[in-house]
């Protein structure tokens, strides 16, 4: 059995296979194989979502609690390893399922984009001139193409507000509870956090389901607990990331009875110790 | 006495594969509503060539719902709206009186339009070709039934077996990906033991050559809602398991060629 692509009439391939690399490279020629890439990517990068929200309640324990969780990211593997050797690790894993994901999306994309006359931006979804009426397919499915650069951007503007400081002049480094309320104190940057997290919510509630499709996990039996954990893992990190824009909009997150000032890491030890 | 419908289609016009199209709007009186959808075009095709002008031309062939000719994307759902429902097996009774209906050709890069309705399907037959059969030697002739048959797997087996090869799957598709189509093609042979031989071979060359043609699939579940023969996702997933796995398993190892 040898892959013949060559046709004797209308249909040309839209896409021809160059040499096959090396196994496992090979995988990642295939569209089968990068929707793999693109779960197990998907996968960890729902784990750092989950994981970043969740350390980041830790904001409800006040500004100096806050710094110590901080600084306990910066020594992870403690003593053993020099300081933040660790967190650049998972750092470069981010990065590197980012780019991976970003990449395997945007190369399937262009391909499905080929597949269809009258593709535009998001694929082939006009196709017809008759009003589709879209039976399975959901919001939030159609509109992966959308949310996915919404992200980025995202988390582009997230990283220069809070990582970097270059959003605002009152940004204090190793102060992560002042940064927080001073960013979303402003209404204007409240409101790109709470959008950016309901395309984000979007982005993960077609997600996980699909991505127990790409990898085969599927049996008749459990089939129906992919949509519910879709659901439960959306509805977690919409609760959980929103809660920290609409309270500091609401000023139940503040910083009217901070003991030390903003950006004094020796005085917010000290507090952390105390407590 | 039955019911009589009145209707007005709006139906794409296309001379030939190079030629733009456009579409024409007609009047169809009188249309029973126990003829089936293809039936009624018959109506319409009559009444053009009484005046003197050229019918529009439609795939269709057993007219029963199992030979996967007809097409047509009806009111923008493959095979109309009926579930489970091809179009020559979808009744005029399903639409009411006085309906304006859209009926457009089957609609991929794979798929191009040869005339009017009719799209060239080919690309399928790239994707049998590949390795939708088995070829293995099998000996002199044995027994009946000496190959047992787990009968979860050939019932399996026999559910994607069901697929008529319409392109029903890749006109609903946003993507145009053959996923549907190719899974039910593998998991009809990869289930059962006679498959087996040549399971992971036909796997890689066939998804290659589905890939060659086709999108990419964002598992939108549109193609299961469209399959007139309501081939489960579940077969995707089977085919996406299984295309790794071969990837793995069709390696050259070390000393072996």
């Amino acid at each position: 059995m040898t892959a013949t692509a060559t046709s004797p009439s209308g249909s040309t391939p839209i896409f021809q296979q160059k040499r096959q690399m090396p196994f496992p490279l090979n995988i990642y020629q295939s569209a089968i194989g990068r929707k793999w890439v693109m779960a197990l990517t998907g996968i960890g990068l729902l784990g750092f979502v989950l994981v970043h929200m969740i350390g980041n309640l830790h904001i409800y324990e006040g500004p100096a609690r806050m710094h110590e969780y901080a600084e306990s990211l910066r020594t992870l593997g403690g003593g053993l390893v020099p300081k933040t050797f660790v967190l650049w690790l998972l750092r470069l894993g981010l990065i590197g399922m980012f780019v991976l994901h970003i990449h395997s999306a945007y190369t399937l994309k262009e391909r499905s984009r080929k597949a269809s006359d009258k593709a535009d931006f998001i694929g082939g979804a006009k196709k017809y001139e008759s009003k589709r009426d879209y039976v399975a397919a959901n919001y939030a499915s159609r509109t992966m193409r959308w949310t996915g650069p919404i992200i980025l951007l995202y988390i582009i503007f997230h990283l220069a507000d809070l990582t970097w400081g270059l959003v605002s002049s009152e940004w204090a480094a190793g102060d992560p509870y002042h940064n927080v309320v001073n960013s979303l104190s402003n209404t204007f940057i409240a409101i790109i956090y709470v959008v950016a997290n309901i395309a984000l919510v979007m982005h993960i509630f077609h997600g996980t389901w699909s991505l127990f499709q790409s990898l085969g996990i599927n049996n008749p039996k459990y089939n129906k607990l992919r949509r519910n954990l879709a659901t439960a893992l959306a509805g977690i990190v919409l609760v959980g990331n929103l809660t920290f824009p609409i309270l500091t909009t609401i000023g139940f997150i503040n910083e009217d009875n901070r003991v030390c000032p903003p950006g004094d890491l020796e005085c917010l030890v000290t507090q952390a110790e105390a407590h | 006495m039955s019911k009589e419908l009145d209707l007005k289609l709006k139906i794409w016009r296309q001379e030939g594969p190079n030629v733009d199209g456009k579409f024409e709007t007609y009047e169809a009186n009188g249309i029973s509503e126990d003829m089936s959808f293809l039936e009624m075009l018959d109506v319409i095709n009559d009444n053009l060539i009484t005046t003197g002008e050229v019918p529009i031309e439609f795939d269709h062939d057993c007219r029963e719902g199992i030979c996967g000719t007809c097409s047509l994307m009806i009111n923008g759902q493959a095979h109309g709206h009926e579930k489970a429902t091809t179009t020559c097996q979808l009744h005029m009774r399903k639409f009411d009186d006085g309906d304006t209906i859209t009926v457009e050709p089957f609609r991929a890069r794979a798929f191009p339009v040869v005339k009017d309705l009719v799209v060239d399907r080919s690309a399928f037959d790239r994707i049998i070709e590949a390795g939708g059969y088995i070829s293995v030697n099998t000996g002199a002739a044995s027994d009946a039934n000496l190959t047992p048959v787990p009968k979860e797997a050939s019932d399996t087996s026999f559910d994607a077996a069901a697929c008529i090869g319409c392109g029903a799957c890749v006109a609903a598709c946003p993507n145009s990906a053959a996923q549907l189509f190719t899974s039910a093609k593998l998991g009809h042979l990869n289930l059962i033991p006679q498959g087996q031989a040549q399971r992971f071979a036909r796997t890689e060359t066939m998804v290659e050559t589905m890939e060659s043609f086709f999108g990419s699939c964002t598992n939108h579940g549109e193609c299961h809602e469209a399959c007139p023969k309501e081939i489960s996702l579940d077969f995707i997933a089977f085919m996406n398991r299984d295309y790794v796995k071969a990837k793995v398993k069709n390696r050259k190892l070390a000393g072996q060629k």
